[in-house]
């Protein structure tokens, strides 16, 4: 036998269907159920910007050391597509299996001899056994399932349990599911040597562990952290964010009996105003968000701009997408952190927070809120496609009991009473940050916000001075904004090494699983993964202390080696760019690769 | 104290604070301030400005209704119109936002702290051009504001473009005819839906009182047009913008009486004269109709009485449509009474536990 042999609980299995045709439920079983076997599991969508009849694709990676980036292989394909059929089997790794409905006869001519095909007649099965037509085309999904249990050796009780509790409210459904199921599966059992040496066998990687989306994980944030006033404009992938946040208020904030809400979520006429609202909600001293991504940060920027000169709080999520223009919405990328970091005219800057998964999505979205009210500036959460609409396994979220938000300086009428006159713009502690009184509250507080020039005292202005000592104290917050927002997490190989890897975001579990890979190469490489911009003083020291920084990246023109250079002053020759920017998840290869090619070129030179 | 006295003498303050003096005898109101109290910095606008007019107009009527300065919000776009709300209740907290998205922060404003008495002072520019979409579905939302667009048919800080509200035929200053179509805001916020949508001119500070003291009582968001001729750029003979103009064709279609909760209505009027709508604070409003056959609750007629007086060239002003049982954006999105910016965060939080809870259907 080949390395087959070896894939026990090391495999990936990738589907690919119509969408529109209840696939999603279908493979969200499978996740779960290898989940529920103890194994850990990834599962990324590939799907189109489309409803309904265009290709999609689900990948699920088990993986027994639990690596969760995209493996870059597939060892178990189910190709339910017609369309896509060619394509499909031509991406199976050699040695791996590929099922497709032989219902209808398949195209000869594609061959391969390096993979096993075997055929299931799935909707014939399906349309003998159920007699409504929608019915048939779901069920027909639900049966590879069943195929797809005999074929990796997953726990049909498992998949029983999984189902009673998904349709509870609807036992009729639950027999047809598992009628399906075993339509599949006895047709699989009967046919095939089952299971393949690609299979499932329980283990007990997954303690403690739970599997979410990021975007989720991001809207549960933004409920812990005290947000209450959402503003949005539909935009993929960024939508399921406000969904989310929107059924947990409607579970933990609105009162049972009168339906009353204690929140408000304003779905806007488009992402100008979406920001507007944010800077109005912040002003009276409401936490508030806006879920978007790139294109609108791009309408946006007039009002972040707005907002970082009149110093108002403000958290803007960005689950980025494939740019530029409308891009490819539906796939990932890591590519508007040019537009975060600098967003808006004139000299504005912003800090940016990096989640590198839907744990950190859950931790530092309430961390948003603190920082931005603490600076008293607009602040960006750019996660990405890839972890706010793809199924993560994470560490279970917790949550302390004794956390206190941090609201920042807001004077109230007491406050007031022992001061002489209240001030909007003047640092009286150093920090750059000014003190900031909320509406509503005391008219010894009011002051006007302005976009235009305006002095320390929050007076409008047009003169020189006043106006440079403004904007110059800005920088000084800067520098404070570097002291507070999170550190670089650095992950040393425990051998010294000339080469470093500075990576963030979604791009994490590639790079561990590339430094293993790389390490039984001989190829040692330290890693720095940033969680925040600007960058703290450890960055620069981290850049200092190695030769060659490998930056990895998911976009195209390298922009955070752009950000480096530019705000630590790092030499171009010493960033190495490492880039993926085709839209789908960074794999590991790409980074091994990479290093691989280097390390050679070196002993060559 | 040393630091903050160099600091005064290297940065003057350089805008202009009016003096607030109190002579004594000045009438107060019923939270005991006076007029003076409800006054802002001083108009850098153009001498004979119409939009002065208007402050003064919103000066008293906030005395008048003894509104708390620290209750109230005043927001604007950009613009000559939108320089305003620094020249009234400097003890409220202002916004000059962002050309043309004022709406979008009062949106923002009213979702935090709902108990807020806001007034929003915008001009054609800003709400009919670059934020025509945000006047649109500000008026759809039927915030709780009072939204005043000062309308001189003209861009005044860049220097006499026509703007969008520019009649057809209307000349500018230096003879050009504008030959596009107008945007009405009065019945373009009739047709949106809005709950309060009234018209009034500068020059008749009589009229413009109450109707700015209904628009802050109404609950939802009341739209004044108020037509406030620009004395340096749209103020000469051809502009139908102008203080003659306006003067000459002047037509109120409906004279407006607001009536506190406390005071008893007297009839003074015959019966069919006068309707009486009653606003969700007790208050009142009376309206006297000029016309028989004008119904400002009834928008297919109003419309219709609209276009009518519109193809005669005449400017109908007064409190021209109204529905007081339109639901405000809290009311249609049921948020709790108490505003969400004062609720403490013990009382958002779902705690730890239900996190645990939660998660158990994530496995």
């Amino acid at each position: 036998m080949t390395a087959q042999q070896s894939r026990i609980n090391d495999f990936v299995l990738k589907i690919g269907t119509v969408n529109g045709t209840g696939s999603a439920s279908a493979n969200g079983l499978l996740m779960k159920a290898l989940f529920r076997m103890g194994i850990p599991v990834t599962g990324k969508n590939m799907f189109p910007s489309n409803i309904q009849g265009l290709p999609t694709w689900y990948e699920i990676r088990a993986n027994k050391d639990g690596y969760m980036a995209r493996a870059g292989r597939v060892d178990v394909m189910v190709a339910m597509n017609a369309q896509t059929y060619k394509k499909d089997l031509a991406e199976v790794s050699p040695g791996g299996f590929l099922i497709y409905d032989s219902t209808w006869p398949r195209e000869r001519s594609l061959q391969r001899e390096d993979i096993t095909v075997l055929g299931v007649p799935l909707a014939k099965l399906a349309n003998e056994n159920f007699s409504v037509a929608r019915v048939r085309i779901l069920m027909k999904n639900v049966a590879y399932v069943g195929v797809l249990a005999a074929l990796l050796d997953i726990d049909l009780e498992i998949i029983q349990e999984l189902l009673k509790e998904t349709f509870a409210a609807k036992p009729k459904l639950v027999d047809s599911n598992l009628k399906a199921i075993m339509l599949g599966y006895d047709y699989a059992a009967e046919h095939f040597t089952c299971p393949l040496p690609a299979r499932a066998e329980k283990m007990d990687g997954n303690k403690g562990k739970v599997l979410i989306e990021g975007n989720a994980a991001t809207a549960l944030g933004a409920v812990y952290a005290g947000a209450t006033v959402g503003a949005w404009y539909p935009i993929t992938p960024s939508t399921s964010v406000m969904d989310a946040f929107k059924s947990y208020c409607d579970m933990f904030r609105t009162d049972p009996e009168t339906g009353e809400r204690r929140y408000c979520i304003i779905q806007a006429e488009d992402e100008l105003a979406a920001a507007g609202i944010v800077l109005g909600a912040n002003w009276t001293g409401a936490r508030a968000f806006t879920p978007t991504s790139g294109p609108g940060i791009s309408l946006m920027s007039e009002f972040i701009g707005f907002a970082y000169y009149a110093e108002i709080p403000s958290v803007f999520i960005d689950v980025q997408r494939v740019g530029p223009s409308t891009g490819m919405p539906t796939r990932t990328q890591q590519c508007d952190l040019m537009l975060a970091a600098y967003a808006s005219h004139g000299d504005t800057r912003h800090p940016i927070l990096l989640p590198k998964d839907p744990h950190e999505c859950f931790e530092m979205a309430a961390q948003s809120f603190d920082l931005a009210e603490r600076l008293q500036t607009p602040v960006f959460f750019l996660s990405d496609l890839d972890i706010g609409m793809n199924d993560w396994m994470i560490p279970e979220l917790e949550w302390d009991d004794s956390f206190q938000p941090d609201r920042g300086k807001v004077l109230g009428p007491k406050e007031l009473d022992g001061m002489e006159k209240f001030h909007r713009y003047l640092d009286t502690d150093g920090d750059g940050i000014p003190y900031r009184t909320l509406p509503g509250r005391d008219s010894r507080g009011a002051y006007f916000v302005r976009g235009s020039g305006h002095n320390r005292y929050g007076g409008y202005t047009e003169d020189a001075d006043e106006y440079q000592d403004v904007v110059d104290r800005l920088l000084v917050k800067w520098e404070t904004a570097k002291t507070i927002v999170p550190a670089p997490e650095v992950i040393r190989s425990g051998k010294q090494s000339a080469y470093g890897i500075i990576a963030f975001g979604s791009s994490h579990g590639a790079v561990m699983e590339a430094m293993d890979r790389l390490d039984a190469d001989g190829i040692h490489a330290e890693y720095m993964r940033l969680r925040a911009f600007p960058f703290s003083e450890e960055v620069k020291a981290f850049i200092d202390e190695h030769e060659t920084i490998f930056v990895v990246e998911q976009n195209r023109d390298a922009q955070m080696r752009s950000l480096l250079m530019l705000e630590t002053g790092a030499s171009p020759e010493k960033l190495v760019s490492v880039l993926h920017y085709n839209g789908l998840p960074i794999p590991s290869d790409c980074i091994v690769d990479a290093l691989r090619e280097h390390v050679r070129k070196e002993v060559a030179a | 104290m040393f630091a903050r006295r160099w600091q005064r003498e290297k940065y003057p303050m350089t805008y202009i604070q009016k003096p607030k003096i109190n002579l004594p005898g000045m009438a107060k109101n019923a939270i005991g301030l006076t007029l003076r109290d409800y006054e802002g910095g001083l108009s850098t606008l153009c001498a004979g400005c119409g939009h002065d007019s208007i402050t003064a107009a919103i000066v008293q009527a906030f005395f008048e209704l003894a509104i708390p300065p620290e209750d109230v919000i005043k927001l604007s776009g950009i613009g000559c119109s939108s320089k305003t709300p620094a020249y009234f209740v400097h003890g409220a907290h202002g916004f000059n936002s962002v050309h043309g998205r004022m709406p979008s922060v009062a949106t923002g404003a009213m979702a935090g702290n709902r108990d807020l008495v806001c007034i929003a002072v915008s001009g054609d520019g800003d709400s009919l051009s670059i934020g025509f979409g945000q006047f649109g579905h500000v008026v759809r939302r039927n915030l709780n504001m009072l939204y005043i667009i000062e309308n001189n048919g003209v861009y005044g800080l860049t220097k006499g473009q026509f703007s969008a509200s520019a009649d057809p035929g209307s000349r500018a200053k230096k003879g050009e005819v504008n030959v596009m179509q107008s945007i009405d805001p009065v019945s373009t916020a009739i047709a949106l839906g809005g709950s309060f949508v009234a018209r009034g001119f500068s020059g008749d500070r009589d009229q413009l009182v109450p109707l700015i003291k209904a628009g802050i009582r109404h609950e939802g968001c009341a739209v004044l047009d108020v037509i406030s001729p620009c004395v340096t750029f749209n103020d000469h003979e051809g502009s139908t913008k102008s203080y003659a103009y306006t003067r000459e064709n002047y037509h109120p279609a409906v004279y407006t009486d607001f009536v506190p909760p406390a005071e008893q209505i007297e009839t003074e009027y015959a019966e069919g004269d006068a309707v009486s709508v009653k606003l969700h604070d007790g208050s009142s409003i009376r309206l006297r109709k000029a016309d028989e056959s004008y119904d400002p609750s009834e928008r297919s007629t109003v419309v219709h009485y609209l276009e009518e007086q519109r193809a005669k060239g005449e400017v109908v002003t007064g409190l021209l449509y109204i529905d007081e049982d339109l639901p405000e954006m809290h009311a249609i999105s049921n948020t709790e009474a108490m505003p969400l910016a004062k609720r403490e965060y013990k009382d958002l939080s779902p705690g730890a536990e239900a996190l645990v809870k939660l998660q158990k259907g994530m496995r």
